[in-house]
């Protein structure tokens, strides 16, 4: 049954009838804004079969009007009654919250404070630095206190596991720089020259740099959500008060497992991208292995190799400081969690892409 | 007792995990109006009891029936209909995270068709009113809250639609004495005011002593006794003595448990 307030009859009496619920509430709501309040003298519940909060709410709002205090509210049942008496006891005073100060000196002063905000984070960033090479140092001085068992363990988990994505990864990368290369190389009869563009650009940059961008997803993220899960339940607090650093027992054994591990990774995506290239300069343009080895040998001086992996270690260093600091900054509610974690991979990535154009730069610079 | 309304009914109750029974043959009936506490020990099943009867988790066997409608045999439309009609609040409250407490409390009432967004934030924010929380706390999100600021809106949010029954995990559970005391009050003065039914799970002595009406005891996998606070004290059971006079028993009910023992003795 559709819900229908009838008119004010010539007593002044409003006759409500029905459920005056949540449903009905936005009709009786309207109904009751247009209506004369002067006509109006009280309203009866008595045939009301049920009124609830929302109801309640609406003829409360009605007596907040100004002239309409002394409407009378009859006819309610015992429930209603105490329902009434209890929403407008609890009826809320809106206070407005503190107003957003849009002047030019405000916004300067929010601008300030997040550029404040940026170069605290670098040197927050130094600092966890400082704190790895303090306690590497440490380890050297003292080696009964570095975990080896750890590092073992997380070597093969930065390492050995990432060693199937970043080589399937650097393989295809050679097979489309080969393919793209040769389509455009062939208008000018320089199909050979596709062995330079190859290894060029893999040894150089693209091996060592996509597999830093992998293991960035892959790692950081995974020593934020581990770091970040023990800060969270609050081991990171129970390994200091018993005399455990956790500088010592959780940065170091994955930092250095980076270090190790990415120049390898490095090796494996520089040759499996050259076996992508030479597979797919075979097959494109007739580029036989063994001219491929020649062309490459005679073609591409070492240095090449030796640009691309000096850039491992340092790249390492980024990915692994990002993410142990990532993971002290959780605090102690799972949404924390989860947005520092998406927060290391894209700090790690850009960082990465950052120090690789710097590499880029220095290099031009110094002519190698 | 008997002429009142039942509101939850449950007849062979059997849940297991595995080769684990939690439940078996398991009864209970609630009526209209009442505040009931279930207690138990730890791994009774209290929790599962109040998942069972919210839909959340099928029993092996047995029925379930609440406010005349069978939860496990109704199609979606009336499942759907029975759901407006109660609130859960869950031990932490529960809340969304990514949405404001007022956004929250208006969660289920974007079901009701046509009401109109004004009318519903004022709504919600009356219900943020009603279950003692500020004005400004509308706004905040949830991990901006305490712990007993998340239960109050977790109350609020499953009093939106102003349910029949309410079911309550361990409403005091991790609060402070002033603020569990401020609690029982809460839901006492709203079970009151609102004609609410309480279906609460509890450890606490002190609840049980200020809201219910009723108790009822898990053990030895079914609801073994039900009766007031008064009852539990002339029971026999090792475990419901040992819960009703224990160290804590005493702090909480001053002069109770002295009648029971000199019963006992």
């Amino acid at each position: 049954m559709p819900f229908s307030v009838p008119p004010v009859d010539g007593s002044g009496t409003l006759h409500l009838s029905g459920r005056v619920t949540i449903r009905t509430v936005t009709a009786l709501h309207d109904h009751l804004r247009d209506i004369e309040i002067s006509a109006l003298k009280r309203i009866d519940l008595s045939s009301v079969t049920r009124l609830d909060t929302a109801g309640a709410w609406a003829l409360l709002m009605l007596r907040q009007k100004p002239g309409a205090k002394d409407i009378e509210i009859i006819g309610a049942s015992v429930e209603a009654a105490s329902l009434l008496e209890s929403v407008e006891h609890a009826l809320p005073s809106p206070e407005s919250p503190p107003p957003v100060d849009g002047s030019l000196t405000a916004r300067l002063d929010r601008f300030g404070r997040r550029v404040f905000a940026g170069v605290m984070f670098v040197r927050a960033l130094t600092g966890y630095l400082g704190i790895f090479l303090h306690r590497l140092a440490r380890a050297v001085r003292h080696p009964s206190e570095f975990k080896l068992t750890s590092l073992v363990h997380h070597c093969e988990e930065v390492g050995l596991k990432a060693v199937p994505i970043v080589a399937l990864m650097a393989f295809l990368i050679g097979v489309v720089l080969a393919f793209q290369g040769s389509t455009q190389l062939r208008q000018f009869g320089a199909e050979v020259f596709v062995v330079d563009l190859i290894a060029i650009s893999i040894l150089r940059e693209l091996g060592i740099l996509l597999t830093a961008i992998i293991v960035a997803g892959r790692t950081a993220s995974a020593f934020t959500a581990a770091i970040g899960s023990m800060k969270m339940r609050e081991e990171i607090d129970a390994m200091r008060t018993l005399g455990l650093d956790p500088g010592m027992n959780l940065f170091v054994p994955r930092i250095l497992a980076l270090l190790i591990m990415l120049p390898i990774l490095g090796l494996i995506a520089n040759i499996a991208g050259l076996f992508g290239g030479a597979l797919m300069a075979w097959i494109d343009l007739g580029i036989s292995p063994a001219m491929f080895t020649t062309r490459l040998v005679e073609g591409t001086a070492v240095s090449h190799v030796f640009v691309g992996l000096v850039k491992a270690p340092v790249f390492a260093m980024i990915i692994g400081v990002v993410g142990c600091h990532a993971g002290m900054q959780v605090q102690s509610n799972a949404e924390s969690l989860g947005r520092m974690t998406s927060n290391a991979v894209v700090t790690a990535i850009f960082a990465v892409i950052v120090a690789d154009a710097v590499f880029s730069i220095f290099f031009a610079r110094i002519g190698i | 007792m008997t002429d009142r309304e039942v509101v939850i009914k449950l007849r062979g109750i059997r849940n297991q995990f595995g080769r684990q029974v939690v439940h078996e043959d398991l009864d209970l009936d609630v009526y209209r109006g009442e505040i009931l506490g279930v207690v138990g020990g730890s791994g009774t099943g209290k929790s599962v009891l109040l998942r069972t009867i919210a839909g959340l988790q099928k029993p092996a066997a047995g029925s379930v029936e609440v406010l005349g409608t069978d939860v496990l045999n109704a199609d979606e439309d009336t499942r759907q209909k029975l759901e407006n009609r109660w609130g859960v609040m869950f031990q932490d409250g529960a809340l969304f995270s990514s949405l404001t407490v007022r956004e929250n409390v208006e969660v289920p009432m974007r079901a009701i068709p046509g009401l109109d967004p004004q009318i519903r934030r004022d709504l919600a924010d009356l219900k943020i009113s009603m279950v003692g929380l500020q004005y400004l706390a509308g706004d905040k999100y949830p991990s901006e809250l305490s712990g007993g600021m998340r239960k109050r809106a977790g109350l609020a949010r499953a009093l939106a639609l102003d349910p029949d029954i309410v079911f309550l995990d361990e409403p005091t559970a991790g609060l402070d004495p002033i603020g569990a005391a401020a609690f029982d009050q809460l839901i006492r003065g709203l079970s009151h005011s609102l004609g609410l039914t309480v279906f609460l799970v509890t450890h606490d002595l002190d609840t049980l002593h200020a809201t219910c009406d009723r108790i009822a005891v898990l053990a030895e996998r079914k609801v073994l006794v039900t009766g007031s606070m008064a009852d539990m004290l002339e029971v026999d059971h090792p475990w419901v003595h040992e819960y009703f006079h224990g160290p804590r028993a005493r702090a909480a009910v001053p002069d109770g448990p002295a009648q029971g023992g000199q019963k006992g003795d």
